[in-house]
């Protein structure tokens, strides 16, 4: 049977999608979607094929919209998706996830949210904001913002959550009670005998590998980390990256061990491609060593920058890598990031890069 | 909601580029309503949703939002006289 893969795009203005046959030469654009609101996130349900699309809009608020027919059509709500009366209203929402027949949605300010109807009606999954720290919890540069959302594959009472300059926090019970995860990532940003707090870590990104090991790797401010107790402990597996500064990273579809990030070149450097020289950089051994894989990108004045939700891989035997860009252009790997090519330019910034794999 | 004479009714002016994200929102939309609140809370009812394009959780007229009472900015608690013309309509934002 034929597959056509999907590559879903969250920008600043809008939903885009670029679709392709399995051999991901031609891509095809469509968008903007959603109105041009800016869109923080686009996933797809690979359960229903559903794509989602969260963000938020100056005039009109958070929302998240959903299309059942790839795109063609779409509806938005955000019906609940709100905190009680008298505290700070949401301004956007910044992370989605599907899992268990639920959709899950991180909003700024920092709170997290279920929908079990497909994102028509939204419940706050109030415990995260009880948590005892939730009083000292500082913005980050993008604000207090939770951008990371892990379920666990088969346990649906495990979700892990990354908040921009808190940390990595836990929830085995559904998320009445939450736990901090940030022990050993780093905060290079305070006095040398705090730099290992309980929280305030500013991470940028959690993704969990495949398998029933469930290893978690996380991109921070400060350093790149793996962890293989479900986030209890983290171990920096930063040796051999340019930066210890980035925000994406993506897991090899099946393979545990081989995951993608961008560094950037460093927090205060300007944030853009190491050498101004663009590479995604592999490991296939769970971050013992890595490598930069250049071939088809820019290899100068490449002064871009790749966001916390702008890297993916996709589901084919040949794992396709996608990442796009702050100035709107998309690259892509049908070979697992040997070789690139630029799939798109000229986009709004680009926030978020999903995929989803389709019958053709 | 009741039906009413035309002189009742207070006369909303939605902006389009709130009113596509609905289905048939007409150019004016003709409501009976005591006070703004009222008026949102009969868009909502008409247009499920809609009362939070416009209003945030506060409860507060959004703050790039603005409704516009006999040509004067308004807000939740504005009360409206029968006739009047209201306008709701996006501020300046963006980039």
């Amino acid at each position: 049977m034929s597959e056509k893969v999907l590559t879903l795009l969250g920008t600043k203005k809008g939903t885009f999608i670029l679709s392709s046959d399995a051999a991901r030469r031609d891509w095809a654009l469509s968008g903007p979607f959603c109105e041009t609101w800016p869109i923080n996130h686009v996933i797809a349900d690979p359960a229903t094929g559903t794509i989602y699309a969260g963000g938020g809009n100056e005039w009109f608020g958070p929302a998240v919209w959903a299309s059942r027919d790839h795109g063609a059509t779409w509806t938005h709500s955000s019906k609940g998706l709100s905190y009680a009366e008298g505290k700070e209203p949401i301004t956007a929402v910044w992370s989605l996830a599907a899992a268990h027949g639920r959709l899950y949605a991180g909003v700024s300010p920092a709170g997290l949210f279920v929908s079990e109807d497909g994102g028509e009606t939204w419940t706050e999954i109030e415990g995260l904001q009880q948590h005892p720290t939730r009083s000292q919890w500082s913005p980050g540069g993008a604000g207090l913002i939770l951008h990371s959302l892990v379920p666990h594959p088969t346990d649906d009472k495990q979700i892990w959550v990354g908040i921009s300059a808190v940390g990595v926090f836990h929830t085995a019970d559904g998320g009445q009670t939450w736990e901090t995860r940030n022990t050993g990532t780093r905060c290079d940003f305070l006095p040398e005998d705090q730099r290992y707090p309980e929280f305030g870590q500013c991470v940028h990104c959690v993704v969990m590998a495949p398998g029933p090991e469930g290893r978690l790797y996380q991109q921070n401010h400060c350093g790149m980390y793996r962890s293989d107790d479900g986030g209890r402990t983290w171990q920096s597996i930063e040796a051999g990256l340019p930066s210890s500064f980035g925000f994406p990273a993506a897991v090899h579809p099946r393979d545990p061990d081989t995951l993608y990030l961008v560094p950037l070149n460093g927090d205060t450097a300007g944030r853009y491609m190491p050498e101004a020289q663009a590479a995604a950089w592999r490991t296939s051994d769970g971050g013992a060593t890595w490598s930069a894989k250049r071939d088809g990108l820019p290899q100068q004045n490449a002064f871009f920058n790749v966001l916390r939700q702008a890297l993916a891989v996709d589901a084919l035997q040949s794992a396709g890598v996608y990442f796009g860009t702050g100035s709107g252009e998309v690259y892509a790997s049908a070979d697992e990031g040997e070789t690139w090519s630029c799939i798109a330019r000229h986009l709004p910034s680009i926030s978020s890069v999903e995929t989803l794999v389709v019958p053709g | 909601m009741t039906a009413t004479g035309d002189q009742d009714r207070v006369k909303v002016r939605v902006a389009p580029v709130l009113a596509r994200l609905f289905a048939e929102v007409p150019a004016i939309v003709e409501l009976q309503a005591a006070t703004v609140k009222d008026l949102i809370d009969a868009l909502e009812h008409r247009w499920p949703g809609m009362r939070d394009r416009i209003c945030d959780s506060r409860p507060a007229i959004r703050r790039h939002m603005n409704v516009f009472v006999g040509g004067r900015r308004a807000n939740l608690t504005t009360p409206l006289q029968p006739g009047t013309d209201v306008y709701i309509i996006t501020a300046i934002s963006g980039g």
